[in-house]
């Protein structure tokens, strides 16, 4: 079974301070902690569970700068065998569409079984990437999948659907599976086998060897939303005042 | 001279920062309250490779340098200090010295458990009369046959209550002096071996500090670690190694509790604005931030004359654990004055920072010792 994994970089901003910075079109990166996207750590994490079922091996892809390396290496240390990086040292030129089409042009190429892509990248949240990419290769897909079981030419993958429902379809290898978060527990780097991928040589291609690529839309202006001034404020004893929040929040549909 | 991390160190540090953040921190204020000996995470911390950082592959270690064994002793500490010290202990006052001055069957004997995470290792050199004054313990060590009879008391004793692996200094010549003192390997079934009183600590609550108590216990002849009489110069060689890590917990402690001085100091408003705004504040987080950057590299340097093969580097290394020791416990007083009253309760970490970094300053030689140390050579 080989395997591809579309890996990306990303600020860690869900527990950070984050600010739009002096162009009004992106935010400010300088002191954000970068790390492996999370739903692709997950979908590395599949991998290497089905490799280590079937056997095969695990190519690993990243669109990125010099600093994606570290993110490669990362995942050569939890079980991927080859890493390859497209290089683009301006991400700010790059969107989902544009990077479907860049992995397209090496995928195309290459010898595979399954693509696993994480399904939501938490810097830019388009979820584009994966389905555009099986769109471009031809290939069928399954977007947010949380189980997969493989056999020889087909997978039986599984969606979390709205309404607690759960939808079973049958793929025809090869596909592309795009991996919701919790579908199994990443594991950790051990140290051994972080020191053997320092050392691992990595793949990298320019960009500029697949010619100019075109994006689709345009971001406009990145704001943080005017604070709404519409708060209401419950008054009565305890009792009344949790008899009100309880119907507000049923009335919302939270529960 | 090169400040930047290399590849392997960078990942190490990232992958046993998420791993600390993930595993051991919803686990360090529970254990702190409890004393509970974390000895799930020593399995997962065995996984990762961490109870054996610098022991070679081949006796199952993870082969990295010493100045990533500070990295991640520091990783460790910014969420746990018990677990910070427990590794280090495995780490530099066990293993260490096994691989420095052991014989290879001892080695392949006890190297492989112990970075498995199968045992855990604990040194028995504190005694109830014998601190500072290492010299003047009273455990003894007689040649009996193939075996020594060992007796006396080890007091506060990390990993005590958990510990396989002892590694412990006895008299085999009391009248040599210091020349007469020598290592022993005790392995913790052995007949007349038992522990003692378990300590109530201030802070490190959870790293098993307990009292060994060894009566007529005897120790295979062939647990000798060196020669006789080789005793005081392995406790001297293995302090100066294992006062990396503990400068490094010092500088884990510190960072975390700037990093929760930071967040709360943004959160906090009085007299209409954030006190990150008010001079005073800035003036205590920029004192803690300079303090913290230069006790890391104090650090970091020690690991590198070491990973250089430098043969003798105890100033350098008292220097390192006296100043990290210093700084971690100002910057955790500073941490709980900027969260004020809040400060002070169980509701945020900074209290169990501030008892955590009280430690630094006493054990594996006191602030006191460090400066003897640092003077002797200065002036000889």
């Amino acid at each position: 079974m080989n395997i591809i994994v579309c890996i990306k970089r990303v600020p860690q901003t869900a527990e950070a301070e984050v600010k739009v910075d002096s162009s009004g079109k992106d935010i400010e990166k300088d002191r954000l902690i970068f790390d492996t996207n999370e739903s692709d750590t997950y979908a590395l994490e599949e991998a290497v569970l089905q490799k280590e079922k079937f056997g095969g091996s695990i190519t690993v892809i990243t669109v990125g700068d010099e600093d994606s390396e570290e993110t490669l290496r990362i995942a050569l240390a939890k079980g991927a065998d080859e890493a390859i990086r497209i290089k683009v040292e301006d991400l700010d030129e790059l969107d989902g569409f544009k990077t479907a089409q860049i992995l397209h042009k090496i995928i195309k190429d290459m010898d595979f079984d399954i693509i696993f892509t994480g399904c939501l990248a938490t810097d830019d949240a388009y979820s584009q990437v994966g389905t555009t990419l099986a769109k471009l290769l031809e290939i069928p897909h399954a977007s947010l999948v949380t189980k997969i079981e493989l056999s020889e030419n087909s997978a039986d993958a599984y969606r979390e659907l709205e309404g607690g429902l759960l939808e079973h379809l049958k793929i025809k290898l090869p596909a592309l599976f795009t991996i919701q978060t919790g579908i199994n527990v990443p594991r950790y780097a051990s140290l051994i086998a972080i020191r053997r991928a320092a050392r691992k040589e990595l793949n990298e291609i320019s960009k500029t060897e697949f010619g100019e690529m075109k994006s689709n839309s345009f971001i406009e202006e990145l704001f943080t939303p005017p604070v709404s001034k519409l708060a209401e404020i419950l008054s009565g004893n305890p009792d009344e005042v949790s008899e009100k929040l309880t119907g507000i929040i049923k009335e919302k549909g939270l529960i | 001279m090169n400040f930047g991390l290399t590849n392997d160190q960078k990942m190490l540090q990232k992958e046993v920062r998420n791993f600390a953040e993930t595993e051991l921190k919803p686990l360090a204020s529970e254990i702190d309250v409890s004393g509970e000996f974390p000895s799930e995470n020593i399995k997962k911390l065995a996984e990762m490779g961490l109870m054996g950082i610098i022991v070679p592959e081949k006796y199952s270690g993870s082969e990295f340098d010493f100045i990533s064994l500070a990295i991640a002793i520091e990783e460790i500490s910014r969420v746990c200090a018990s677990t910070g010290v427990i590794v280090a202990v495995n780490n530099s006052l066990v293993s260490y010295p096994i691989l420095q001055f052991g014989n290879e069957e001892q080695k392949q004997k006890y190297l492989p458990p112990l970075c498995i995470g199968e045992k855990i290792g604990a040194m028995g050199i504190t005694e109830p009369n014998a601190g500072s004054d290492v010299a003047a313990m009273e455990a003894t060590a007689k040649l009996n046959g193939d075996h020594y009879i060992l007796n006396g008391t080890k007091r506060f004793i990390t990993n005590g209550t958990a510990a396989d692996t002892f590694v412990v200094f006895a008299y085999t010549d009391k009248d040599a002096g210091y020349k007469g003192m020598s290592c022993f390997i005790v392995e913790r079934d052995l007949e007349g071996f038992s522990l003692g009183k378990h300590e109530d600590l201030m802070g490190i609550r959870a790293t098993g500090n307990c009292e060994l108590i060894f009566e007529d216990v005897k120790v295979p002849k062939e647990n000798l670690l060196g020669k006789e009489g080789d005793g005081f110069k392995i406790c001297m060689n293995t302090l100066d190694v294992s006062r990396i890590d503990i400068g490094a917990q010092g500088v884990g402690i510190a960072q975390a509790a700037l990093d929760e001085s930071i967040k709360y100091s943004k959160e906090r408003k009085t007299f209409g604005k954030p006190i990150c705004h008010h001079e005073m504040i800035q003036n205590m987080l920029a004192e803690m931030a300079t303090k913290i950057q230069a006790a890391r590299l104090l650090v970091y340097y020690v690991g590198y004359l070491k990973d250089k093969g430098v043969k003798r580097f105890s100033k350098e290394s008292a220097m390192a654990k006296y100043y990290a020791a210093d700084i971690a416990v100002d910057v955790t007083r500073k941490a709980v004055q900027i969260h004020g009253g809040y400060g002070y309760t169980k509701d945020y970490p900074v209290e169990r920072f501030y008892r955590d970094a009280r430690i630094l300053e006493l054990y594996e030689g006191t602030s006191e010792i460090q400066k003897i140390v640092i003077a002797r050579d200065l002036v000889k």
